[in-house]
C-alpha cells in the first residue's frame, strides 16, 4: 500500500535553516545538512529545502548546499525558492535535487510550469500554491502572502495540473505559523478537484493535527517545519502515533 | 569498477552519490569500453521513454548495453527502457524484457509517489528484505507483470516492482533514494 508522507521543511536563509511565524520574525534553527541527516534517519519520507532569502547572487551558494545535501541524504528531496527559469531548475537537478517547488513565478508566468515538465518530466515539479481565505473563499496569495491574486485556488490548482505539474504543496496562510492545525477544508477540496498529489502545508502544531488531515482529506502528504526543528514533535513518536491509529505509514 | 550509464536521464548523480555513502568507487560513463569492462553497470534514469531512447540509439548505446555481460541494473526509466515497448511517447525500447509499459489508468493519483512495499519477491536482489519494507517510488508508467518479474508491488493496479532476465536486473523503485531498505538492495546487487 502506498504511504502517506511526512515531509520537515527547512527553510534557508544564507546556507542556515530558518523557520518564521507567518514569514516574519525568523529564527535560527541550525544547519541545514545536519538537520536532514537527522530528519532522514528519524523516518522523515522526504524533505523540503526552501530558500526563502534567494536573490541571484546567493543562487550559487544554494547549488553548493543541494550538492553536500545529496550526498549526505538517503531520501528524495525538492528545492525551491526564487525559481524563474528553466535554468535556475537545471541548476537545482544537476546539483542532485530529485524535485524542484515553484511558486510566485509560476503565476505569473504559467508556462514555465510546462517548459519545466517538458524538460525535466511532470515528477520534478512540485507547484507551491499559498493561500488564503479572503470574503470566505479561497484564494491564491504570492510573494510569501504579501501579494493577494485573484486566482481561485481549486482553478488555480486544475490549471496547473493540466500544465504539467507532479504534485502540489498546498500552504494555508491562515493556518500558517499558528499551530492550530492544518486547513482541513482548503486541502480537501484540492485534494479531490485534481489527480496528482498534493502536500498539505501550513499550521501543525501536534500529532493529532496530522492524524486529523489524514483522516479528513486524501492528501498524499503533510508537511511541517518549526515544530520537527523545535524537537517538540518526534518524527519517531509521530509516525508511531500516526500507524497506531490507522494511517497508511512507512 | 561500478559504471554508471551517462546519458540525457536525470538523476544520475544520486546513484553515485548512494554507492560513494556505501563505500563503493563508481564512474559516470557513456564509453562503450569502459561500460563493457566494468564488473557492475547501473543504467539510472527519470526522464522520457522517447527522448531517452532516441538519445541512446544516436550514440549507439543501445547496442552496448544489450551486449552487456555482467550484472546490470535499471533503475526506474532504466526498467521500463529495457523492456519491449512503451506507451510514454509510443517508444520501442530494447526488449531485453519482452514486456511491455504502460501508463497506469486515472482512477488514482498519477504518478504513484512515494513509499510501497512489495507484494511478493523472490531472489539475492531482496536478500534480508521483507514484505513490511517501503520503497520509494515515482513513476507514472509501470511494466506489466511477466516471468521476469521478481518483484510485485500494488498501486492502482500490481505490477513489477523488479525484473531479471539473466545478468539484467532492474527495478521500478529507486533504491538510491529508498534509504536503509534501499541500501541493502544496492548492496544485495554489488554482491552479486
Amino acid at each position: 500500500m502506498l504511504k502517506r508522507r511526512i515531509i520537515p521543511c527547512l527553510d534557508i536563509k544564507d546556507g542556515r535553516t530558518v523557520k518564521g511565524v507567518n514569514f516574519i520574525n525568523l529564527i535560527d534553527a541550525g544547519d541545514p545538512v545536519e538537520l536532514a541527516k537527522v530528519y532522514a534517519k528519524q523516518g522523515a519520507d522526504e524533505l523540503v529545502f526552501l530558500d526563502i532569502t534567494a536573490t541571484i547572487e546567493n543562487r550559487k551558494a544554494l547549488g553548493a548546499l543541494v550538492e553536500r545535501i545529496a550526498a549526505e541524504i538517503n531520501i528524495p528531496f525538492t528545492v525551491g525558492g526564487g525559481i524563474d527559469t528553466v535554468y535556475d531548475v537545471s541548476i537545482l537537478i544537476k546539483a542532485g535535487a530529485d524535485k524542484v517547488t515553484v511558486n510566485s513565478s509560476v503565476v505569473r508566468r504559467p508556462g514555465l510550469i510546462s517548459e519545466i515538465a517538458r524538460q525535466f518530466g511532470n515528477q520534478c515539479i512540485v507547484v507551491a500554491i499559498d493561500t488564503k481565505l479572503v470574503d470566505h473563499e479561497w484564494i491564491v496569495v504570492v510573494d510569501g502572502g504579501r501579494t493577494i491574486t485573484e486566482l481561485k485556488t481549486i482553478d488555480w490548482a486544475r490549471s496547473i495540473e493540466d500544465l504539467g505539474a507532479g504534485e502540489i504543496l498546498l500552504t494555508s496562510m491562515n493556518n500558517d505559523g499558528t499551530k492550530t492545525g492544518f486547513s482541513i477544508d482548503i486541502t480537501r477540496e484540492v485534494s479531490r478537484n485534481v489527480n496528482i498529489p498534493v502536500i498539505a502545508s501550513g499550521g501543525a502544531g501536534s500529532m493529532e493535527h496530522f492524524r486529523d488531515v489524514f483522516f479528513n482529506t486524501s492528501c498524499s502528504a503533510a508537511l511541517a517545519a518549526s515544530i520537527f526543528h523545535f524537537g517538540e514533535i518526534d518524527i519517531r513518536e509521530l509516525k508511531k502515533y500516526l500507524k497506531h491509529n490507522g494511517i497508511a505509514i512507512r | 569498477m561500478i559504471a554508471i550509464l551517462k546519458y540525457s536521464a536525470g538523476n544520475i548523480k544520486s546513484v553515485q552519490n548512494a554507492l560513494t555513502r556505501l563505500g563503493y568507487k563508481s564512474i559516470i560513463t557513456d564509453n562503450p569500453s569502459e561500460l563493457s569492462n566494468a564488473d557492475k553497470v547501473i543504467f539510472p534514469g527519470v526522464g522520457e521513454a522517447s527522448s531517452a531512447i532516441y538519445y541512446l540509439k544516436e550514440r549507439g548505446l543501445d547496442k552496448t548495453i544489450i551486449s552487456l555481460k555482467q550484472p546490470v541494473l535499471g533503475i526506474c526509466l532504466g526498467l521500463q527502457l529495457m523492456c519491449r515497448f512503451s506507451e510514454e511517447g509510443e517508444t520501442k525500447c530494447l526488449g531485453i524484457f519482452d514486456t511491455d509499459v504502460r501508463l497506469f489508468p486515472p482512477v488514482d493519483k498519477i504518478p504513484h509517489m512515494g513509499w510501497n512495499n512489495c507484494l511478493t519477491m523472490k531472489g539475492d536482489l531482496f536478500k534480508s528484505i521483507t514484505i513490511d519494507d517501503d520503497l520509494y517510488y515515482v513513476h507514472s508508467y509501470y511494466a506489466e507483470i511477466s516471468s521476469f518479474t521478481l518483484a510485485t508491488c500494488d498501486y492502482i493496479l500490481p505490477f513489477s516492482a523488479a525484473m531479471q532476465k539473466e545478468n539484467f536486473y532492474a527495478t521500478q523503485f529507486h533504491p538510491e533514494k529508498s534509504a536503509e531498505t534501499g541500501e541493502k538492495i544496492l548492496k544485495n546487487f554489488l554482491a552479486l
